[in-house]
């Protein structure tokens, strides 16, 4: 993972400045809808590097990640629902849901593999799903609007301001590439690669590979949660549609269009992927008859995503 | 009275089985000889839908329209493989899904501008309408039990196809050891595009089958799809009859759910609460099946024999 | 990456403003996925509004930047956004579905524009969530199916089973036949929304329930799916069926192609109606049978409506957009020809206007539509205006 400079490098970079740079190339272009995108786009990279964490370093593909998202983004829209609106007590709330919930799918779907693990979180994430478009209550289908962003009680993190909500989640952003490359580089990061190449190997050497692979599908868990949290507060609205399997779907889509078991291949393909999406239906309502086909280039000649595809070593294999 | 009810609900979860196990056949085939995650088979219960339909309404006759769609649809299975999909046998799930998700959203914008957003719908043939008595007083639509008795043909015919026919034995050969059929001197990709040309023709037979009911709509093979993977998940990967089991069992589990469960919870819970709480957990009664059955036998119902198969 | 960037917005701005009107109306409404066959109805009709005044608006040109809401709520607030920051409308109209409006109206409403619907009415924005800068110039969710509550008590139908999909609008649909029906609801089932298509459970309960009167609500392609199993089930002769917003001229020509004959003669209620007696409707009507060779639904009479609804206004305050309290109590008085005839704007900014009784028939050509009765509720206001407390 330190190997010399490669083009990935360079892009992650890039990419990183660039979001650093948006609001005031935004209003000095003015284009303000583009602080938007790319506030939004933050946060799907946030997701999207928490799945990263189990599904690229560990092997576990989650096809219900994007519970998470819904469990966070409704623990601020039901809380603020009832008047509080205390960033100190959604934001505990929305992270200690998801580590319970993450915790409790966690034992049950680790005791499968491959496919049927796939299946098994998708069921999970499904029922959670069927909850929420039940919540009559909280607005069922149809979801909640945020009236109140998350109040920090201080004067400095005021995310009614736009440029602080910008910051805000962009600073959480380089938190969790900063974590996840923490975690990866860690004893437990190690683990947690071996029991994907090899968990039989790495159990006969006496290592409990199932709680250390738990313990990641927790931190994803939370992780995203966080993303949630972030989320609802960005659109001001939560509904059961964030954690539909759509979006679980776009989820790993984004992952592995940037590259998967890379550091910054989850931001990378979330940018890809949301600013393709963006362009492309700008210019015709018929997008999905380029964007189809894109991605299957993308498989066929871009092995590793598009971080494979600028030489990034850690890409696949 | 209520036996009536009880009995006619039994044969709607059987109807609603029949369709997901035709999805579900070609599905566990295609992802236990082949190793291949295809998003892209709903694809095909749709496109299904829409050729025969418009065959249907060319030939004036939905039989014809049947008929005439086998050919074509094995020939649209053959061409997808091996234009898109055969290149992607050896790469990972996670870039299989990446694909054939691609090519849903090509099929489906693809289909919208062939056809239109509203859709197509075909007409039953006045023979086929109306209902039938079954005797003792329970009376059916007499196409939902047309729809029973093809599903079982096909599983019939399906069931000998594989365990009678030297195809069907390689067919099970590939399902349990890809690399020893290889060996056995199998030609491997004439065997591949034979499996996805008739999972293709038994996805699109459903799709055709029912349009008179649903009407083609895009997109409408994308639920399907979902559901048709929690049945070869339950049944066990690769296991032709256990997709079969599989998909009975969860067309009527769904079924009971959404017709009683309503009943059942006003024994517990307060009216205002039953109703609330019928739908939403009759919509989860499918996916605590699967979760149940996934958490007590991880490989399915009917795991395939070798191990190698499974991812 | 940069490049890329700057070169994508000032692509993107190329294609979406060919020409600098003076005046731009954003319009979001569905153009993508299978409920697309609604917006390309309101899409038609304003265009054809467009065409009737010539382009323009008092002394102003006009144009119409459209939105695609993809059917989802998040996707309709994202275009909301799009229009208002980078395209920079004055004003935004249009919103299919109830989710999309809810999401979408804070955006519009705090940049202090003016937002209009053109179909969705959703009870939060008729009651305690109104707002001074929204209009609704369709209906409010309950009207309709209250309406048809009390057209089941005319027909003396003593018992009802219900069938409607488990979402907001179809929760709405259910409580406002409820709060009229004087009968007894002998059976409800709220189906997944929008994947089930295939309702042989729910079927075989009606049957064995067997009640004088089924309600059922479902808008757009599944409709016809429902009514098609409902003959297939052998029920359409024995039990009368009740909708609303279920056969319009979307539906009913995929019913005609399907032959279900059966519809014919089957009952709903409305605000609108394509041979309702006015000269605004007759001249619509017509114009847009010649222009499209199909009848409107009442999704292209809203939005052909909502054009004229904003002319009023923009002639109001002479073509200066930005004077928003001048375009809002124009608005007010809603002094246009409507194809509705008569109504006026209620206090919540939800029109008060006559419900009708409508019945499927054959027209002389040979195409089926509805055909206009009785009225059913007159001056109807919906039961949320009270909690309406206007401050903005």
């Amino acid at each position: 993972m330190r190997s010399q400079l490669t083009p990935a490098h360079a892009v992650s970079a890039l990419l990183i400045s660039l979001c650093a740079a948006v609001p005031y190339l935004a209003s000095a272009l003015d284009e303000p809808f583009y602080v938007i995108v790319f506030a939004r786009i933050m946060v799907w990279a946030i997701a999207a590097i928490s799945l990263n964490l189990i599904m690229g370093f560990g092997g576990m593909i989650s096809f219900g990640h994007a519970v998470y998202l819904g469990i966070g983004g409704y623990a601020v829209g039901i809380l603020a629902f009832h008047d509080i609106t205390s960033a100190w007590i959604q934001l505990p709330v929305a992270m200690g849901l998801c580590a319970v919930v993450a915790l409790v799918f966690g034992v049950i779907c680790l005791r499968t593999r491959g496919i049927y693990f796939i299946m098994i979180t998708l069921a999970l994430a499904q029922m959670v799903f069927f909850l929420s478009v039940s919540a009559e209550r909280y607005g069922s289908d149809d979801g909640l609007n945020i009236l109140w962003r998350s109040e920090f009680g201080s004067g400095i993190i005021d995310l009614e301001d736009g440029a602080v909500m910008y910051y805000t989640i962009f600073a959480a952003l380089l938190g969790c590439l900063l974590l996840q490359w923490r975690i990866v580089v860690s004893r437990f990061g190690m683990v947690l690669r071996a029991s994907q190449s090899n968990d039989t190997r790495v159990q006969a050497v006496g290592i409990p590979t199932y709680r250390y692979r738990l313990a990641a599908f927790v931190i994803a868990g939370v992780m995203c949660g966080l993303a949630g949290f972030l989320q609802a507060n960005l659109e001001r609205f939560v509904s059961p549609d964030m954690m539909n399997w759509h979006r679980s779907g776009e989820l790993i889509l984004m992952t592995v269009l940037g590259g998967t078991a890379t550091l910054f291949g989850p931001l990378v393909g979330a940018v890809v992927f949301l600013l393709l999406s963006e362009i492309l239906s700008t210019i015709t309502i018929h997008w999905h008859l380029v964007f189809g086909p894109f991605l299957i280039l993308v498989v066929l000649f871009a092995r590793g995503g598009v971080m494979g595809l600028l030489g990034s070593r850690a890409a696949r294999d | 009275m209520d036996y009536v009810l009880l009995i006619e609900q039994l044969l709607n979860g059987f109807q609603l089985g029949i369709i997901l196990f035709l999805m579900a056949a070609g599905l566990t085939l295609v992802f236990g000889i082949m190793d291949l995650v295809n998003l892209a088979h709903g694809s095909l219960f749709m496109i299904g839908a829409f050729v025969g339909g418009t065959l249907t309404l060319a030939t004036g006759s939905l039989m014809l329209g049947a008929v005439l769609m086998v050919p074509a649809m094995f020939a649209i299975g053959v061409l997808v493989e091996t234009i898109a999909l055969r290149t992607l046998y050896r790469r990972s799930h996670l870039d299989q899904v990446l694909a054939t998700f691609g090519l849903i959203l090509f099929f489906n914008e693809a289909t919208r501008l062939i056809w239109g957003p509203e859709g197509l719908a075909v007409p039953l043939p006045d023979f086929l309408e109306g209902t039938v008595a079954l005797g003792a007083g329970i009376t059916y639509p007499l196409y939902r039990v047309v729809i029973i008795v093809i599903g079982i043909l096909v599983a019939l015919g399906l069931y000998l196809l594989v365990a009678r026919t030297r195809f069907g034995m390689l067919v099970r050969a590939g399902a349990s050891n890809r690399v020893m059929a290889g060996a056995l001197g199998v030609n491997i990709p004439v065997l591949f595009s034979l499996v996805f040309g008739i999972g293709a023709v038994l996805a699109g037979l459903a799709g055709l089958i029912i349009t008179p009911i649903t009407q083609a709509a895009i997109g409408m093979g994308e639920d399907v799809l979902i559901l048709a993977f929690v049945v070869i998940v339950i049944g066990g990967i690769g296991s032709v009859r256990g997709a079969f089991v599989a998909a009975l069992l969860t067309g009527i589990i769904d079924t009971m759910g959404r017709s009683f469960l309503d009943v059942i919870l006003l024994l517990f819970l307060s009216p205002n609460a039953a109703e609330s709480a019928g739908p939403a957990l009759s919509s989860m009664l499918i996916y605590i099946l699967m979760a149940g059955i996934l958490f007590f036998r991880p490989q399915g119902l009917f795991p395939p024999r070798s191990a190698t198969a499974a991812p | 990456m940069l490049k890329k960037i700057v070169a994508a917005a000032a692509l993107t701005a190329a294609v979406s403003s060919p020409a600098s009107a003076d005046i731009k109306i954003g319009f979001v409404t569905t153009l993508t996925t299978p409920a697309a066959v609604v917006g390309r109805d309101m899409r038609d009709a304003v265009e054809l509004a467009l065409e009737h005044i010539g382009g323009r608006m008092g002394p102003e040109a006009v144009e119409v930047v459209y939105g695609d809401d993809e059917f989802n709520a998040q996707k309709g607030k994202q275009a909301t956004e799009r229009l208002l920051l980078r395209d920079d409308v004055d004003l935004v109209a249009g919103y299919i579905w109830s989710n999309v409006l809810l999401a979408s109206a804070p955006v519009v409403l705090s940049a202090g524009k003016l937002l209009i619907s053109a179909n969705a009415g959703p009870a939060p924005l008729a009651g305690r969530r109104c707002h001074e800068n929204f209009f609704n110039i369709s209906w409010q969710n309950d009207q309709t199916p209250m309406a048809l509550g009390e057209l089941l008590n005319r027909e003396a139908i003593r018992s009802l089973y219900i069938v409607a999909p488990n979402y907001v609008a179809g929760q709405n649909m259910v409580a406002g036949v409820e709060r009229v029906f004087a009968g007894e609801v002998v059976g409800k089932d709220m189906t997944v929304w929008p994947s089930q298509r295939d309702w042989s459970a729910e079927l075989s309960k009606i049957k064995a329930a067997g009640p004088e009167g089924v309600f059922m609500f479902y808008p757009g392609p599944a409709g016809p799916a429902f009514v098609k199993q409902y003959e297939q089930a052998g029920l359409i002769d024995a039990i009368p069926l009740f909708s609303v917003y279920t056969f319009d001229s979307i539906s009913l020509p995929l019913f005609q192609e399907a032959g279900i004959d059966a519809v014919l003669g089957s009952k709903m209620t409305q605000f609108w109606a394509p041979d309702l007696r006015n000269d605004q409707n007759q001249k619509f009507v017509a114009a847009f049978r010649k222009k499209y060779g199909r009848y409107p639904s009442f999704y292209a009479a809203q939005s052909y409506d909502s054009m004229f609804f904003i002319k009023s206004a923009v002639e109001a305050v002479g073509g200066d957009v930005q004077d928003v309290d001048g375009m809002r109590s124009a608005l007010r008085k809603a002094e246009f020809p409507s194809v509705r005839g008569q109504f006026r704007m209620g206090s919540n900014h939800f029109p008060v206007q006559n419900f009708y009784e409508r019945t499927v028939v054959e027209d002389a050509d040979g195409n089926w539509t509805t055909s206009v009765g009785p009225v059913v509720l007159e001056d109807h206001q919906d039961p949320y205006a009270s909690q309406c407390e206007m401050g903005g």
